[in-house]
């Protein structure tokens, strides 16, 4: 059989898909430590504190896997789509940019394992943390914007050659990721470039801290986005492969996409509803377009649903719900995914919560949140993530899935759902009791309502101690996918189903959507930056910690 | 652009829902004043927070007939003052601000949650129907101290 992914770039996909997974590793016992201090059951040596801890995890979890799996993955679609192979320059620009993420990653961990950026991976000011934490989160993000411009390149090159051709899902899919997490990485770099790293210096003295938490969020929501639409990728487009259908509408999912572009990025202020500074008609006018981003989840929601049923009815399920019975519940690289969709309804609805304006006293910056994202992108995106490697690390480096090995990602994925169950769920249940999130053991004074968390607490440890047993297996099936058999696996991408109509043209116009795009974001930031410019007393820096 | 009849339905559903949604979620922030708080744009300078009025003596001033202020500074790791109380049934208006880095102040059991972020006063008012010692707390990570911010409100 013929070799069905470039070798070369298999290297600089698989690259990624390790440095994303011992990150996984780090930030895994980390996560695990945290819920074993919190629920009481050890205290941590005197040398290590729950917050350098803390900082580690979401940084490695949070912006190091996600961030370093995503690149891999559309590296490895967009090679595959768009002429079966990498353009050099593209590849060139993936791996500076692998290279220059590396580099910061390396600092920010030596950094905060000194302790000496005990700041969370928030980092609001006016905490201070050493300058080099924030040039190492400068080199993270300058590398995956070269990334982004071999994706950028690949795509435009590969339209030039095929002048006229519809361009595929996959990669089309993959430049609006990119140019989302372009436009919102220009907040965070503005935030650490400007702000912090010149305050850090003692370059200048005080800083503006009402500004740098607005960049820092007009960055921090589409973030979560940029967690999520690699998912809906493999969604979309890969499932329907692997269940041995069709995808719904190939025009819808363009559409859907184009939607999150625009609606991602102009909603900062919703992490922002209980603090001063802001007017409550700006919060609410960005509530109103958070939700907008509810359409393309239903519709994505709605596509998914479809593909399953046509399939299963393309096979002769009969009655209602017979499509369900022939969905390929054994073969991990559709259950993994599929539990992460499961999970989503929950967390959607969870997320509707959060954004939900004078709602969000109730559970701003509970522990209620964090149960909230370890569902998003703790499950959905991560299971999705984890389903994806049993198919990608054979195609890419030349070998094949073995049942034993499909078994051993099933169970993981069964462990993961029952960890995330235990946690996540007394997460929530004790958030909306009041007990905050990013907080070590403590039973203030034992006064009886914080007292009352704890038996949650003990459920957190028990869930985050089971999850860690999923890390561990996961990592493992990693290595042991790169020593799998040899042979070839074919890169699944799905075809469009037949029904389907003809993908109108104007999708592509990336001009109309970029425009909408800055003009939305104008909207929405102009008249409450202009004020916070004006109207805000800067702060001197302080540590902490 | 083609919709499938279903989707169109579903659509439709979905996106009335979320008009009566957020119509219902505004006319109660802006009419019913349940909007979120710190409504007046409020500043200080965060380095003369304790040379400032009224920060310079926070505490509880009676303001009415079962109303009170309370002036609050929030630092690591802890509120000035340390102590409140007032009767059952009375309304508190909170002005919150910070001497140093970004705090949170939550009652628990209560839905006041707001952010106090230094160079700016954060306000809101809650109403204590109920009789009981208010567990206040920091739920923003301030710094290694972090977990033994807190204070209470006494409520007779």
């Amino acid at each position: 059989m013929k070799q069905t992914f470039d070798r070369g770039d298999g290297k600089l996909v698989l690259a990624h898909v390790i440095f994303a997974f011992a990150a996984l590793l780090i930030g895994g016992i980390a996560g695990m430590l945290q819920g074993m201090v919190r629920s009481g059951m050890v205290t941590l040596p005197a040398n290590i504190g729950y917050y350098e801890l803390l900082t580690a995890h979401g940084v490695l979890m949070a912006l190091i896997f996600t961030t370093y799996f995503i690149i891999g993955f559309l590296y490895s679609g967009v090679s595959n789509t768009l002429g079966g192979r990498l353009y050099p320059l593209t590849r060139k620009l993936g791996w500076l940019g692998y290279l220059t993420m590396s580099v910061g990653t390396i600092i920010g961990v030596v950094v905060i394992l000194l302790g000496k950026a005990t700041v969370l991976y928030t980092f609001y000011a006016p905490m201070k943390a050493s300058p080099w934490f924030y040039i190492a989160l400068a080199l993270v993000v300058i590398g995956s914007w070269l990334s982004g411009f071999g994706i950028f390149h690949q795509y435009s090159r590969w339209r030039a050659e095929n002048q006229g051709k519809l361009s595929p899902l996959f990669a089309f899919m993959s430049v609006v990721t990119m140019l989302m997490w372009q436009i919102a990485t220009i907040g965070v770099a503005i935030e650490v470039v400007v702000q912090l790293i010149p305050w850090s210096f003692g370059w200048v003295d005080t800083i503006n801290v009402v500004l740098s938490r607005t960049l820092f969020w007009y960055f921090g929501h589409p973030l979560v986005y940029f967690w999520l639409l690699p998912a809906y990728i493999c969604w979309y487009v890969v499932i329907p492969k692997i269940i041995g259908g069709r995808i719904f509408s190939d025009s819808l999912a363009r559409l859907s996409f184009i939607l999150f572009l625009l609606f991602s990025i102009p909603v900062g202020f919703h992490h922002q509803l209980m603090e001063p500074g802001i007017s409550g008609f700006w919060k609410f006018l960005q509530v109103v377009l958070t939700f907008m981003v509810i359409v393309p989840s239903l519709m994505t929601a709605f596509s998914m649903f479809a593909t399953f049923e046509m399939n299963g009815r393309a096979k002769g399920a009969k009655g209602l719900f017979g499509w369900l019975k022939v969905l390929p519940w054994k073969d991990v690289r559709f259950f993994a995914p599929f539990m992460g969709m499961l999970v989503f309804i929950p967390a959607g609805a969870g997320g509707i919560i959060n954004a939900s304006n004078q709602m969000n006293a109730v559970v701003h910056n509970t522990l209620w949140v964090t149960g909230h994202f370890h569902l998003t992108v703790a499950t959905s995106v991560a299971l999705t993530f984890f389903g994806i490697i049993y198919w990608l690390i054979p195609t890419v480096t030349g070998r094949v899935l073995t049942p034993k090995m499909n078994k051993l990602g099933i169970i993981q994925t069964l462990i993961w759902c029952v960890g995330m169950l235990f946690m996540s769920g007394s997460m929530h249940t004790v958030g909306l009791m009041g007990d905050p999130r990013r907080t070590a053991y403590t039973t203030y004074d034992d006064h009886p309502d914080a007292v009352l968390w704890m038996p949650y607490h003990v459920a957190m440890a028990i869930g985050g101690m089971i999850l860690f047993v999923g890390v561990i297996l996961i990592v493992y099936n990693m290595f042991a996918l790169m020593r799998a058999p040899k042979g070839e696996t074919e890169y699944p991408i799905g075809q469009v189903s037949e029904e389907s109509e003809p993908t109108p043209r104007f999708l592509e116009r990336w001009g109309i959507w970029l425009g909408l795009a800055v003009a939305l974001i104008l909207f929405a930031y102009t008249i409450p930056l202009i004020d916070m410019l004006n109207n805000t007393v800067n702060s001197p820096g302080y540590v902490t910690w | 652009m083609h919709l499938h009849r279903l989707e169109k339905i579903w659509l439709t559903i979905g996106i009335g829902m979320l008009a009566v949604f957020l119509l219902v979620l505004g006319t109660m922030a802006f009419s019913m004043g349940t909007t979120t708080p710190s409504q007046h744009h409020h500043t200080i300078d965060p380095s003369e927070v304790s040379t400032t009025a009224p920060f310079d003596k926070p505490g509880l001033t009676k303001a009415g007939d079962k109303h009170f202020e309370a002036v609050m500074v929030a630092y690591a790791f802890g509120y000035e003052p340390q102590t409140l109380e007032v009767p059952a049934g009375s309304t508190v208006d909170f002005k919150v601000t910070s001497s140093d880095v970004v705090h949170g102040f939550s009652i628990v059991g209560t839905n006041v949650n707001i952010m106090v972020v230094p160079g700016e006063v954060s306000q809101i008012s809650h109403t204590f129907d109920k009789p009981g010692e208010y567990l206040i707390l920091c739920n923003e990570y301030c710094g290694t101290g972090h977990e033994y911010m807190k204070t209470t409100i006494v409520v007779k």
